[in-house]
């Protein structure tokens, strides 16, 4: 039994890895380019992991030569100077480079690099100067639901069915039966070795259920990211920021006397010295522990995910030298157990994210004895 | 850096704010509170259910030594009674014994008196029938005396020899 249910994951992982393969072996870099040269690689890898407007699988060449994309669009969202604007992705044709403009709502709109550029008014093309920044289109709210957007989406909706369900089993029965069965001890272990060890026994419950979403949506994000779908949701810097942000206001906001009195008085040091102390715990609280949170999530899924991509793209970019089957061999062999262990990174780092903004609030609503 | 900052999408912060925020409140409202307090609700019960178990077990160690303590209670009235029972009995035969002594001794006494009397008596009776025997004998010697001196040392002979078989 346990050795089939190995045999079955080795399977899928390898069917995760060929799919990426098919993925970058097949997409297209600009409109019609297959990836194959160095440079072409890398700016594929950093394109994905971007945030996109459209949900792209996979493009192929058709037997007349011509490139088709396999996927589907998103509506774009925009907050513009003529207030909110909003289209589909496809009107941009998969263009990525400023040369298409789509005109909605009086305004001229051009996507660069992912973003969306509204046009100043005349100004029928997007100029761009030797650093290819645009000179006459400037950035605007971008409200999309991008791609991220709609990972954030499937999740929550995945997430509220699931734990749903099984709050509702509860209604009927003591032990859950089925996936309940499955999400129940995950329920437990953060409850019980991730809140209750960090917070204190007192107040752990009224913080129970921040932790609890952070800690599925991160984990589930970062697996959904491990797929050949190609989100990354957790390594965006706007999206890990937004996860810091909360767990920075709710320990701010729940910090008690003593917490602020240790920030900004701490007791039993020279009076001299308070002031400084002061500075630097403020600048701990306020900055460095959500930055850290923040960076280190985003950081390493990022990683992540180029070190896979770069794995996979071995098959490219050493098919000179190793010739295509060593090649495909070393890629194949390399990017299995770094995917191994990006599995593995998912779940720590869901982990830490949660355990750390744990421990964060377990500071900030600690008593402390009075000496 | 800047393309890091550049890469920061502020309207994804504001969506992924607005959506994380809605996650919280309906996960918190539907999931996280009615299962937190399911499993709450079934860890005390479970708890509950062990520390009855554990008094049902004092409870039984209770009663098993109330039952050996009346069990030895018990033991220990029986040997009383035996012992008493024994007592009254050794008293009873030691009584009795005594009593039937008492009794037999007085029975004795009654006997010996009786045959004290019967002995008087006897031994009167004897020296009457002495007494009428020397009288008759004398009689006789005298009447035998009376007419011949033979006869009446044989008679004489005679008497004594009745006297013996008397």
């Amino acid at each position: 039994m346990n050795g089939a249910s190995k045999s079955f994951k080795l399977v899928v992982l390898i069917m995760i890895l060929f799919a990426s393969f098919q993925g970058l072996a097949k997409s297209e870099n600009d409109e019609n380019k297959e990836v194959d040269t160095k440079d072409e690689v890398t700016e594929y890898i950093l394109h994905h992991i971007k945030d996109a407007h459209d949900f792209h699988l996979f493009s192929y060449t058709s037997g007349e030569g011509e490139r088709k994309h396999v996927g589907f669009p998103l509506p774009i969202i925009l907050w513009t100077s003529n207030g909110l604007t909003t289209f589909m992705s496809s009107e941009f044709h998969h263009n990525d480079d400023g040369h298409v403009i789509v005109e909605k709502n009086g305004l001229k709109f051009a996507k660069i690099h992912s973003k969306i550029y509204e046009l100043e008014s005349g100004a029928s093309e997007v100029s761009f100067d030797d650093g290819h920044h645009a000179t006459n289109a400037s950035k605007v709210l971008d409200l999309s639901i991008t791609k991220s957007v709609f990972g954030v989406l499937l999740v929550g909706l995945l997430m509220f069915l699931a734990f749903s369900s099984l709050a509702r089993q509860y209604k009927k029965k003591q032990i859950p039966t089925g996936f309940g069965r499955v999400l129940e001890p995950l329920v437990i272990y953060v409850r019980d070795e991730i809140a209750r060890p960090n917070i204190g026994e007192k107040k752990y419950r009224r913080f129970t259920g921040y932790l609890l979403t952070v800690f599925f949506f991160i984990w589930i994000l970062n697996l959904l990211g491990l797929t050949p779908l190609g989100f990354n949701v957790t390594g965006q810097l706007a999206v890990t920021a937004a996860l810091a942000i909360f767990t920075l206001v709710i320990y701010t906001v729940s910090g008690n006397k003593d917490y602020w009195m240790h920030i900004l008085w701490m007791p039993g040091v020279p009076i001299l010295i308070r002031p400084v102390l002061a500075v630097i715990e403020l600048a701990g609280a306020l900055l460095i522990k959500p930055f850290s949170l923040l960076v280190r999530l985003f950081a390493n899924i990022s990683a992540g995910h180029i070190v896979v991509m770069s794995l996979i793209a071995i098959m490219f970019t050493l098919k000179e030298s190793l010739t295509v089957g060593g090649a495909t061999a070393l890629s194949l062999l390399l990017s299995f157990f770094i995917t191994l262990i990006e599995v593995l990174v998912a779940f720590l780092q869901a982990y830490i994210f949660t355990m750390l903004s744990a421990l964060f609030i377990g500071m900030a609503v600690e008593e402390h004895d009075h000496h | 850096m800047e393309t890091l900052l550049n890469d920061f999408s502020p309207g994804l912060f504001i969506v992924q704010t607005i959506l994380l925020l809605g996650l919280i409140f309906l996960m918190v409202k539907f999931a996280w509170k009615p299962i937190l307090n399911s499993l709450n609700e079934r860890e005390s019960g479970i708890q509950d259910a062990l520390e009855a178990a554990e008094n049902a077990k004092k409870e039984m160690q209770n009663l098993q030594a109330d039952n050996d303590k009346l069990l030895k209670e018990a033991r220990a009235e029986r040997e009383a009674m035996l012992k008493e029972a024994r007592e009254i009995k050794d008293k009873m035969i030691s009584d009795s014994k005594e009593q039937a002594k008492v009794e037999a001794d007085k029975m004795i006494q009654q006997a010996q008196a009786v045959i004290e009397g019967e002995k008087k008596a006897a031994v009167a009776d004897i020296k009457n029938q002495v007494a009428n025997l020397s009288v008759e004998i004398a009689e006789k010697v005298i009447k035998e005396q009376l007419s011949n001196k033979d006869q009446q040392l044989k008679l004489v002979d005679d008497m004594l020899g009745d006297i013996k078989l008397n």
